[in-house]
């Protein structure tokens, strides 16, 4: 990924995440409980589960670039820097795999 | 991928203390949000894997030292936001004069104590509403 394309995905990401995370926030901050029946049928709504994968997504992404900002500026040992890069990247892939999983098993109904 | 730029061109951009702070701070809340989301995509995976293995998690996940994580999440989203906003309006080329970005600073601060705040106060408010 060129520089100014990394740093264009930063913006357009992070640009996304403040709708996001504040639905996010305020959305678990005003569920009346969190228990697990009360949580599965509020994800298993469309605009929940739509939005849920679309934050998973996406907060995964510019964590991973951000990360990978940090892990290029600090870690000085190339062969280091190579191999945290390249962690950083598959567990980051990872999560998001993990998220949208789970946010999909939910919403499709198998957990109930 | 090597040729990609460095940024803390520390020895030869002298950055004021304020810039130094908030961009530091920024980076740091960045990687508490990075384990924030490995705690949410956990919480995420224990509800997708039925009640029984969300009551498991719950024992972690509702413990004392779990609150205290969540407190240290909450505090970071704060700040992040209000210093990621900032980003974003330098991004347009907008205050970026010096007297204008240590103000920028100082509002990023008192921004993110008083969101923190709001979201404590809420947080207590609720819990005692639920009791």
């Amino acid at each position: 990924m060129s520089a100014a394309h990394h740093w264009w995905v930063q913006r357009l990401t992070s640009v996304a995440l403040v709708p996001l995370a504040v639905w996010l926030l305020v959305s678990l901050a005003t569920l009346p409980s969190l228990d697990f029946v009360t949580l599965v049928s509020w994800i298993a709504g469309t605009w929940t589960a739509t939005l849920l994968t679309l934050f998973v997504i996406i907060a995964s992404w510019h964590s991973s670039l951000g990360l990978q900002v940090i892990l290029e500026d600090y870690v000085h040992d190339q062969g280091l820097k190579t191999l945290s890069l390249v962690l950083s990247g598959f567990v980051h892939v990872l999560l998001a795999a993990f998220g949208i999983f789970a946010v999909l098993r939910i919403a499709f109904g198998s957990p109930l | 991928m090597s040729a990609r730029p460095l940024s803390p061109h520390l020895t030869i951009y002298r950055m004021s203390r304020y810039c130094l702070l908030t961009s530091f701070t920024n980076r740091i809340t960045g990687m508490v949000l990075s384990a924030g989301l490995l705690v949410f995509i956990y919480w995420l995976a224990a509800l997708a894997r039925g009640a029984r293995a969300y009551a498991r998690a719950q024992q972690l996940l509702g413990s004392d030292m779990a609150r205290v994580v969540y407190v240290a999440i909450i505090a970071a989203f704060a700040y992040h936001l209000v210093a990621g906003i900032r980003h974003l309006i330098w991004d347009t080329g907008r205050g970026l004069e010096k007297a204008q970005s240590e103000r920028s600073a100082w509002l990023v601060i008192v921004g993110a104590l008083v969101l923190t705040g709001l979201c404590a106060w809420w947080a207590f408010r609720a819990r005692e509403g639920a009791v």
